[in-house]
């Protein structure tokens, strides 16, 4: 084999949150790219195919050409002056450098909030509400007999979730795979997920909670109006069917995408499902499992939880963390104007946040870090390229369930990673400020906690 | 590098070296106990002080994925118990289940320089070193959860002893672990795989293997005591919580025969019934329990006293939080770790006025009050399920206070008092030496610390210094000076400075070779590549391996 | 002529792996530029793939071309489009205390475009 080419086997691939570690990586040194993604997904090759080396500028300061020291002066200049900083998204970077993105919020009494509030944020709070039976996905690929996805399309956004976790992955008690299963699949539409469920229930449109209540009715022996098929689209009967399925099965699983989380009902949409999992557990074992999206929003939920409290929405400015969703969540913020800098991280509210969101963005100086030119990057004072997590940049990432894997990088890149760029930034902070910014006049004593 | 330090004029209890209140000075230089310091060392004034080491807690649960959720879950919890930042210290949020920063900041406060997570799935080790990094101050380090490991029930059913004994070695390394711990054995396939049943005698068989509980129990005293782990299996046994249940702890530690072992949280396993009646209140065993102990010096216990308020109930032993989930009212967590545990969490509060949980604060009480060997009957509340840690002074307080004691005896379920003989022990008053041995230098030996829980030369230079006050609650809640490897992290009762803290763990030695019967049954069954699971380098920073026996009678240090 | 229909924003395949080759090549910007509608509806609005359609709804309007779907993959009445700066361009600001903009099942109005400003990447 060519010096120049190495491969790089049980490297990790953190495009979504199944996080597979199974990656053998085929690296073309000189040219400092992936060849070849063995075992990677359709969304997984083109993760590692489209993270070459690009020519890019270290950073941009006011649009022009800058070193990465140069960004992080300025950008430690736009933190420290702010009054109401806030810092957001980190789902596609690792803990490492989310662990640093806390503690710049906390020094400077800033807003840190992650992507999950736009993704699995509902589900956040309807855990709060009540809790949760989950499992690793290994459980489920070992024991789950009955699988129940739910407004979600897996085979486009988490392709191997089927193979490797939840339908023809065998187990201990499930040997032979798919064979040993029952899939049930819940949306508003058919979508290339469909074909792999034995039973498909086509809901209509902003009825899953109807759907999920008549469920949890049936499952304590109450009765249900026939009517309930005009509201959902399905009968009772399909209803009965399945609830009896839950109720016979051994290991019963339910996985829930963002057809609930974004839609309206929101947390009761999804806490109406967590809790039909717990009730299911008066009767069989029964989990349930939000099917995360970017590679490490998971570990942005791990990360802030233990450092606050409290999983995302969290607002420092007090001297302590504060949670409220609609009021330290980003799109709210931005939308009515609030902020007055912007330090993103790793992702890209600029394409996917309401426009009145956007149109906030551009009106203050906003900080961000990606590897690639985004539209956050373009409306950015100080932007700057960064390395790839997974690809170039060591760490650690968790994969939807909440199970840690440590990052095998592929090639060195010659941008930094975030977590070196957040740390300068935090250090030149710590120094313009003289150590943590303590609310004035607070000392201990005068602090109202409301 | 740290600057010496003289601790001067302070009433001195370091119990392991057989000082009792004398006034002596203790010296500190580059972070560890000497003999002396030059004279121009800098000099803390204890006078009017007590000196001890810093606490060491042998069973808490502070870190890792199931006290990550358990914090998730009570934002209530948070809200009215925040922790501000100050210029050199991190925010962050208390209640039962604190953020990391907290964590370690409130530790300290009490005086506290060490404690142990005490149960961690393998699978999360990686998180829960993660967490112990973001919590300052103290040193610390977790047990891993090896009593329903899926590969191991497997060796052991099919008789390969050895082979079990070098997997367990295998995945304390790997885990970068301090301690193997075992968590209602037998229980978790029951749970997960026979619709959230349990276990419930100690020779049952194990849905799945030819195994009982008792033959689990059995292996791993041998293998951890054959590995000459520092400290002995970590035993939570089976029954947890149930009315009757002493039959079974007596039964374990029986099981023993002899061999070291640890019991943990014993008080919530010392509960008898009334006579002719099953599955109504319970009654205290503690006097049976006690007993046994006390006469048992291969058996050691810590106590886990129950203290009213609210607490969390956060356990690998998931039947147990599913049974509390009638009792807690809202919330319940159940996570399921693929072949190696199960998890329920439950916010709960102890009410005084309720029986059951009046009886559970008496007989932690008891347990106290009855134990002959301070030694080996150490301190904790198993925080937060029996109390948060925030309450220890208040415990303190209840077990070298009678007057005080009995005061808060009238406030509580009078019908539970007469289920236990706490009235009996009512003039048993802990001295101070006694309470530095249960929570400082009784924890540190029985984790096989030697540089922990005692100020002779060479120890670890972590002191406290308490304000002598005939109110020992208030003496142990605030200490005026809090000392971490010489560093004066507290100085009149203030944070002076941000310090790290260690990590403790072993790494016993094993034969390669068993990564080959290992791995195979990861490529079939885990959904984590075996390349993919040890714990590298890289999550340790700041860290201390622990020597096995062999490896300290070899006098080589661990690598 | 317009119409009241439901939008689903969502995810695909095709979205995820130009994402990765980047926001601003032509095929991502396609992708987030064509909406799915049921082959009747297309029909009933004269409507052929391809076609611009402006989709508005309160906050602000997106013009997009459109494919048609058969009616038991998207049943009438629903649309399909990728998440992309014109699926922003839709969105309220507005949480509801959650955090979360909704944006899946959006009321929208659609109008078919016999002529019209092109989406862009073209």
């Amino acid at each position: 084999m060519s010096e120049n080419l190495r491969v790089v086997p049980d490297a990790t691939c953190t495009f979504c949150g199944c996080v597979c570690d199974d990656m053998v990586l085929s690296v073309d040194l000189e040219h400092k790219r992936i060849t070849k993604a063995e075992n990677a997904c359709v969304l997984g090759k083109a993760w590692f195919k489209e993270h070459g080396i690009e020519e890019r500028p270290f950073a941009l300061v006011d649009g022009r050409e800058a070193t990465t020291a140069e960004g992080v002066e300025a950008a430690a200049q736009i933190l420290a002056n702010a009054r109401f900083p806030i810092i957001y998204g980190l789902s596609d970077t690792t803990c490492e450098a989310q662990r640093v993105a806390v503690s710049i919020a906390d020094m400077i009494g800033g807003n840190l909030d992650t992507t999950t509030s736009v993704c699995h944020g509902p589900t956040g709070i309807a855990f709060q509400g009540g809790g949760e039976s989950t499992a690793s996905l290994g459980e489920i690929k070992n024991r789950a007999d009955l699988v129940i996805f739910w407004g979600g399309n897996p085979a486009e956004a988490h392709p191997r979730l089927f193979t490797r976790y939840a339908v023809t992955a065998k187990g201990i008690f499930t040997p032979n795979g798919k064979k040993d299963r029952t899939i049930v699949l819940v949306d508003v539409r058919r979508t290339p997920s469909t074909p792999v469920a034995d039973i498909f229930l086509q809901v209509k449109p902003r009825s899953d909670f109807e759907v999920l209540w008549a469920l949890r009715a049936l499952v304590k022996g109450r009765r249900v109006d026939p009517s309930v098929e005009q509201r959902t689209g399905i009968s009772l009967a399909v209803l009965e069917d399945l609830v009896a399925r839950m109720k016979s099965c051994r290991y019963g699983a339910l996985l829930f995408g963002m057809g609930l989380t974004m839609n309206r009902g929101r947390h009761f949409n999804a806490g109406a499902l967590l809790a039909l999992a717990t009730d299911l557990n008066e009767f069989t074992h029964f989990v349930a499992k939000p099917v995360r999206g970017h590679g490490n929003v998971t570990g942005a939920d791990n990360v802030v939880s233990w450092q606050t409290g409290f999983p995302f929405g969290v607002n420092f400015s007090r001297g302590y963390p504060r949670f409220n969703p609609g009021e330290f969540t980003t799109v709210d913020l931005l939308a009515r104007g609030d902020a007055d800098a912007a330090m993103i991280i790793a992702s890209d509210p600029a394409s996917n946040f309401p426009q009145a969101a956007i149109e906030h963005m551009k009106r203050i100086p906003v900080i961000s870090l990606d590897p690639k030119l985004t539209h956050t990057g373009q409306l950015s004072k100080v932007a700057f390229t960064t390395a790839t997590y997974g690809i170039n940049v060591p760490g650690t990432v968790y994969r939807m369930d909440d199970v840690p894997i440590t990052l095998r990088p592929a090639f060195e890149s010659p941008y930094p990673s975030d977590q070196e760029i957040l740390t300068a930034i935090r250090d030149r902070v710590r120094e313009l400020l003289g150590g943590n910014r303590v609310p004035a006049g607070d000392r201990l004593a005068g602090v109202a906690v409301s | 590098m740290t600057s010496a330090l003289r601790i001067v004029n302070g009433r001195v209890y370091d119990p392991a070296n057989g000082v009792d209140g004398a006034v002596r000075d203790v010296c500190i230089q580059d972070g560890k106990v000497v003999a002396d310091v030059p004279p121009d060392a800098r000099r803390i004034d204890a006078r009017g002080m007590v000196v001890m080491p810093g606490g060491v807690d042998i069973h808490c649960h502070i870190a890792g994925p199931k006290v990550n959720l358990a914090r998730k879950v009570q934002p209530e919890d948070h809200r009215h118990d925040v922790h501000l930042r100050t210029r050199q210290t991190r925010s962050g949020t208390g209640g039962t289940v604190p953020s990391t920063f907290a964590t370690g900041y409130r530790y300290a406060a009490l005086g506290y320089t060490a404690a142990m997570e005490a149960a961690v799935t393998p699978l999360g080790a990686r998180h829960t070193l993660e967490e112990l990094h973001d919590t300052p101050v103290i040193d610390k380090g977790f047990f891993v959860l090896v009593g329903n490991n899926v590969l191991l029930y497997r060796l052991l059913q099919e008789g390969r002893r050895e082979e079990f004994r070098q997997a367990l070695a295998w995945w304390m390394t790997a885990t970068r672990a301090y301690a193997p711990k075992l968590v209602n054995p037998g229980g978790d396939e029951f749970w997960k795989g026979g619709r959230n049943a349990n276990v419930t005698e100690l020779d049952q068989q194990i849905a799945g293997f030819g195994l009982t509980p008792r033959g689990v129990i059995d292996a791993f005293i041998d293998a951890a005591n054959e590995l000459g782990l520092p400290h002995p299996v970590h035993i939570h046994c089976n029954n947890l919580g149930h009315t009757g249940n002493y039959h079974t702890t007596l039964d374990t530690m029986r099981t023993a025969e002899g061999r070291r072992a640890h019991i943990t949280h014993i008080q919530f396993h010392s509960y008898g019934s009334v006579a002719g009646k099953s599955g109504d209140n319970p009654t205290s065993k503690a006097h049976e329990i006690s007993e046994y102990v006390n006469t048992h010096p291969n058996i050691s216990a810590d106590v886990g006293a129950v203290m009213f308020g609210r607490s969390t109930s956060m356990t690998a032993d998931a039947p147990l939080a599913y049974m509390l989930r009638r009792f807690g009212g809202g919330k319940w967590v159940n996570a399921d770790t693929e072949h190696e545990s199960g998890c329920g969490i439950v916010p709960f509060t102890y009410q005084d006025r309720v029986y059951t949980n009046a009886l559970q604060w008496a007989i932690g009480l008891e347990l106290f009050l009855l134990s002959e060997d301070p030694w080996r009957m150490v301190f904790s509340t198993d925080h937060p399920n029996g109390g948060s840690f925030m309450s220890y002074p208040r415990l303190i307080r209840l077990l070298m206070d009678s007057e005080f004691r009995k005061e808060e005896m009238a406030k509580v379920n009078q019908q539970a008092l007469e289920h236990s003989s706490l009235r009996d022990c009512a003039s048993r008053e802990y001295s101070l030496s006694e309470i530095a041995i249960i929570t400082r230098a009784g924890p540190a030996r029985l984790l096989g610390l030697a540089n922990k829980g005692h100020l002779g030369v060479g120890a670890d230079g972590d002191v406290t210094i308490y304000e002598e006050d005939a109110d020992k609650e208030k003496m142990f809640s605030t200490p005026r000076y809090v000392i971490k490897d010489g560093v004066p992290v507290i100085e009149d009762h203030e944070f002076r400075t941000d310090h790290e803290g260690r990590l403790l763990h072993v790494a016993p030695d094993y034969d390669p070779a068993i990564e080959q019967v290992i791995q195979p049954f990861f490529e079939d069954f885990y959904t984590i590549q075996f390349a993919n699971y040890p714990v590298s380098e890289q999550y340790l920073h700041h860290h201390q391996p622990i020597p096995t026996a062999s490896q300290a009678a070899a006098g080589a240090t661990v690598p | 002529m317009a119409v009241t229909m439901t939008l689903i924003g969502g995810r695909s395949s095709k979205q995820g792996t130009s994402l990765c080759a980047g926001k601003f090549g032509a095929e991502y910007t396609q992708i987030s530029s064509t909406v799915e509608m049921n082959v009747e509806d297309m029909a009933r609005l004269g409507l052929s793939n391809d076609s611009k359609v402006r989709l508005r709804t309160p906050t602000g309007e997106a013009v997009v071309r459109c494919k048609g779907r058969e009616t038991k993959d998207l049943p009438p009445g629903l649309l399909f489009m990728a998440y992309g700066p014109l699926s922003s361009q839709l969105m309220a600001g507005d949480t509801a205390a959650s955090g979360m903009p909704i944006s899946k099942n959006l009321e929208v109005e659609v109008e078919p475009l016999v002529e019209g400003p092109a989406p862009g990447g073209e």
